[in-house]
């Protein structure tokens, strides 16, 4: 055990450091599993509490299911990234990533990584169980489902990340981190809801390009400035 | 060092709100009614204004001395940047009060959810959050680190907000004045459009200047406070 994390013998790069970091939260959440599976059900139980603030004959399954799922996605995605940075204030670990000779924008990358891997799990179960309840004749789409998924996954994580370190340092982390990201995730949410409403309406697939160009765009954009803009959160 | 300061009189201040009225007497009564909208359609000398301001001097003062904040790390630009946010989200809010009272006589609705509606929205709520993680974290530096970082990050959400809701379709006007041909209005409502500008331009740096000068007594007296306990 000792073993796996002795460190190298020279400072690891930007990459295989973020890499570090990422396995270290990733190994604290899949030996609690707390937050991951807290934040599982908390998704599930969104797509089936919303299912009942829907009257079933005035609106179509079809057209309702892409708002749930991705607004469904926003909220259970903030429960992991509060964690993100919460798990380094027991003990002051923070200041345990902060002395490693690495680069800050490996920490955040790090951080990153791992939120988008917990953030896609949750994903994983609940495209399905939305598929499942709200019965959607989904079949070939679902690549294109995953694609969209992905990329709407990328830009939650970039801008959650960087607001999960500065909220937990505030006087209301938890009021600050939705208030703060939610609306950053405004065009995520639009831009994955309206093309996966295409795609489950049967739409060819060209109509929703733009909506991924936008996607895209955003994801460029905003992991490039919160990876520059990342180490200023941090205390010198 | 704390000088003694009488209650401040800026007479920029009052020399705004006289231009104000001044405009607002030239709005009502010497400027032609409009042919379609009628009388509703004076409100956009308040509603377009404050726009303008809000976007394209509030809040880029906002992004801009965030950036150079993180930069020169000079704590006067953060004061300007806090006081920008306070300002620009009184000249939002201006926005989406007489927003809705315009729509509503001219569309039929007080809201609709088109690209610069949901923009101005969303400046608004980004105003407020950052307001709010000012209020929210105790150490100087830190605060104005973090509200930097927020200034800096909003400055591209916004366009592309106004992008995605772009793609529905839109229901406000086109720009009227600012447009490559020439503006479609008469030179008598363009002349009382530009004063207002003026006008409400010179409340905007009235209203900087006293929030400013709030935030540098503030700070000089945590300073004091400080150095003899």
């Amino acid at each position: 055990m000792a073993e796996r994390f002795a460190p190298p013998s020279s400072p690891p790069g930007t990459l295989a450091a973020a890499w570090i970091v990422a396995r270290k939260d990733l190994a604290i959440e899949f030996r609690t599993r707390t937050a991951f599976l807290a934040a599982l059900v908390f998704a599930l139980l969104g797509v089936t509490i919303f299912f009942f603030a829907w009257d079933s004959t005035a609106v179509a399954a079809a057209d309702l299911a892409p708002g749930v799922l991705w607004v469904i996605f926003t909220f259970a995605g903030l429960l992991g990234l509060q964690r993100s940075f919460g798990s380094e204030l027991g003990d002051r670990a923070v200041d345990g990533l902060l002395g490693a000779p690495i680069a800050r924008e490996a920490i955040y990358l790090g951080k990153a990584l791992a939120n988008l891997v917990f953030v896609s799990g949750i994903l994983v179960v609940t495209i399905p169980a939305v598929v499942l309840f709200y019965n959607l004749p989904l079949g070939r789409e679902i690549a294109a489902l995953a694609g969209i998924a992905g990329l709407a996954a990328i830009g939650l994580v970039a801008v959650g990340t960087l607001f999960s370190a500065m909220a937990v340092n505030t006087r209301m982390a938890e009021l600050l981190l939705p208030m703060l990201s939610l609306p950053f995730f405004v065009p995520i949410v639009m831009a994955a809801a309206q093309s996966s409403a295409r795609l489950m309406a049967g739409r060819p697939a060209a109509e929703a390009w733009p909506w991924l160009r936008i996607l895209l765009a955003y994801d460029v954009v905003f992991v490039t400035a919160c990876t520059l803009a990342f180490p200023y959160t941090l205390d010198e | 060092m704390i000088r003694s300061v009488s209650p401040a009189r800026d007479p920029l201040l009052g020399v705004a709100v006289l231009a104000i009225a001044a405009v607002y007497v030239r709005a009502l009564a010497f400027t032609p009614i409009e042919a379609r909208q009628g009388a509703a359609q004076k409100i956009m000398y308040v509603h377009a204004t404050s726009a303008f301001i809000a976007l394209y001097v509030a809040f880029v003062l906002l992004a801009v001395c965030s950036l150079l904040y993180l930069w020169l790390k000079d704590e006067k630009l953060d004061r300007v940047a806090e006081s920008a946010a306070e300002v620009g989200l009184v000249f939002t809010t201006v926005v989406l009060v007489t927003g809705p009272l315009w729509g509503k006589t001219i569309w039929g609705a007080w809201w609709t959810w088109d690209a610069r509606l949901t923009a101005t929205l969303f400046l608004w709520f980004l105003i407020v959050a950052y307001l709010l993680l000012r209020g929210a974290v105790e150490e100087r530096g830190r605060r104005a680190r973090y509200s930097a970082v927020l200034g800096i990050l909003a400055a591209p959400l916004v366009p592309f907000i106004h992008l995605s809701v772009y793609l529905f379709r839109t229901l406000h006007p086109m720009p009227i004045l600012l447009k490559p041909s020439a503006p479609s209005m008469p030179s008598e409502m363009v002349v009382t459009f530009v004063a207002s500008f003026l006008a409400f331009a010179l409340l905007f740096i009235a209203l900087l200047r006293a929030r400013y000068r709030i935030a540098t007594l503030r700070d000089a007296l945590a300073d004091h406070e400080e150095a003899h306990g």
